[in-house]
């Protein structure tokens, strides 16, 4: 057991060394990595879980399919997906594999919200929309849709977090990213490395909330004000959070 | 521990190969034993901390805001990064390894004891106060028996999240069945070995989800009489 003898100054030293910065594979690298492969992995999530989750809340059916996910995916260890995927593409290793892997861990959280979404639209609303003659896809296009934007809203900020977390075990596969800091500094070893891992750290964990704070406020912007109250009340976890962390 | 490989020159590289289990039946055992042990360790510090800190938060109101706020912000830092943090200080060993996965499962517990406390209704508070029970008295026979279904949905969420979160232990390193994993992508991608892994992941957090739910149906008989 080798122990750092001040990793905090070490790391310190470590980021305000501009090559670190710049350098191939530096910080700026890395963070382009992976803000690209966390977006294309949102983006795809959303692509396959918002229509899908939004369908089944209109049919008011599959609400045990959608806990079922929920519930398997938070069984299902990170790594062994990471792992798994780039043997299913052939192509080996890169973007891919990383993308999809990482995009199945955003489904739960964006599927079982707009699923919620679509189901807490009150009775009454859909029933008048029924009346005025609107056909089944008018009244989810035109009345639930607009109706669970809140719940979208929450439910992409929680899979975009959930992603930028679990991004950062891309460096096992060689995949990129923040976390590719965090292993070249194991892979020196503690005592040479310790700086530039507490430094990877901090980066990632400051993306992690820096994402879970802008998203915070875009969520809240799109949640109309009566709605904004009681919604975040201590001790009332959204269903959403029920999706672990990796 | 280390974890020996035992690799046939078999043709090509199966997805499930009983060869590959039989032949390092005892590198998996152990890597389960391991496994198990590390999320059995891992929740049982949890809860024992996490239960003395939600009842805080339950009785100092102006306590509750704070405690559910740190941990909202320490649960949204990514594992590996937490790892970070705590490796420099304790080496790469169990000791790290414990101490991540502690603090998440501890986050996942308070959240939900905090929730489960709280549902305790206001009628039954002050009947019990009128009964004549104390402070710790109620805490023991009222709120913390009507609180078990949200402590035990804590309990539950942290030990499948644990399982899960186990593998990234290898690392900072001990990661049971995640050293196979890893072990397995490294081997030239030995698909058996990454998939009898992975599995067994899936199966360890069923097996000990399914132990938890039967546990709480014995401590509380009263939840399915009335939902009979």
């Amino acid at each position: 057991m080798t122990v750092a003898a001040n990793p905090i100054g070490q790391a310190i030293t470590w980021i305000n060394d501009p090559l670190n910065w710049t350098n191939p594979g530096g910080m700026l690298d890395r963070l382009g990595e992976h803000l690209t492969i966390s977006a294309l992995a949102v983006a795809l999530g959303c692509l396959v879980a918002w229509p899908l989750g939004l369908w089944l809340g209109h049919l008011g059916r599959g609400g045990g399919l959608v806990v079922l996910v929920s519930n398997a995916t938070l069984a299902i260890p990170t790594l062994a997906l990471l792992t798994i995927l780039p043997v299913v593409f052939a192509s080996g290793f890169g973007k891919t594999p990383v993308v999809v892997a990482l995009a199945v861990f955003a489904v739960p959280p964006l599927l079982a919200n707009a699923y919620i979404g679509v189901r807490q639209v009150d009775p009454e609303a859909r029933d008048a929309a029924r009346g005025m003659g609107l056909s089944s896809a008018q009244l989810l296009r035109r009345v639930e849709l607009p109706l669970a934007v809140p719940y979208l809203a929450a439910g992409f900020r929680t899979a975009a977090v959930q992603v930028i977390a679990t991004a950062a075990l891309a460096s096992f596969v060689n995949g990129g990213g923040l976390g590719q800091i965090i292993r070249t500094g194991f892979g020196i070893g503690i005592a040479a490395g310790g700086g530039q891992i507490v430094a990877g750290g901090v980066l990632v964990a400051g993306l992690a909330l820096l994402a879970e704070v802008v998203l915070g406020g875009v969520e809240r912007l799109v949640t109309p004000k009566p709605l904004r109250r009681g919604r975040r009340r201590p001790g009332r976890p959204r269903a959403a959070d029920a999706t672990g962390s990796a | 521990m280390s974890f020996r490989l035992s690799y046939r020159a078999d043709p090509g590289n199966p997805w499930f190969s009983w060869q590959y289990v039989r032949d390092n039946s005892d590198t998996i055992l152990a890597a389960v034993r391991e496994h198990a042990s590390l999320t059995g360790r891992a929740v049982l510090i949890a809860v024992l901390i996490a239960l003395p800190l939600s009842v805080l938060a339950y009785w100092v109101r102006p306590l509750a805001g704070p405690i559910l706020a740190v941990s909202g912000v320490v649960y949204t830092i990514p594992s590996l990064a937490l790892f970070a943090f705590i490796a420099p200080y304790l080496g790469t060993g169990t000791t790290t390894v414990l101490v991540g996965l502690v603090l998440y499962a501890l986050l996942l517990i308070v959240r939900n004891v905090v929730a489960g406390l709280n549902q305790v209704p206001p009628e039954v508070r002050e009947a019990a106060e009128g009964m004549g029970y104390g402070r710790w008295g109620r805490l023991f026979r009222i709120d913390l028996p009507l609180a078990l279904p949200g402590i035990v949905t804590g309990v539950r969420l942290a030990t499948v999240s644990t399982v899960a979160l186990v593998t990234v232990g290898v690392l900072v390193g001990h990661g049971g069945l995640g050293q196979l994993i890893f072990a397995g992508f490294q081997n030239n991608l030995y698909k058996a070995e990454i998939m009898t892994a992975a599995l067994l992941c899936v199966a360890l957090a069923v097996v000990l989800d399914l132990l938890l739910i039967l546990v709480a149906r014995l401590v509380t008989p009263w939840s399915t009489r009335r939902a009979r």
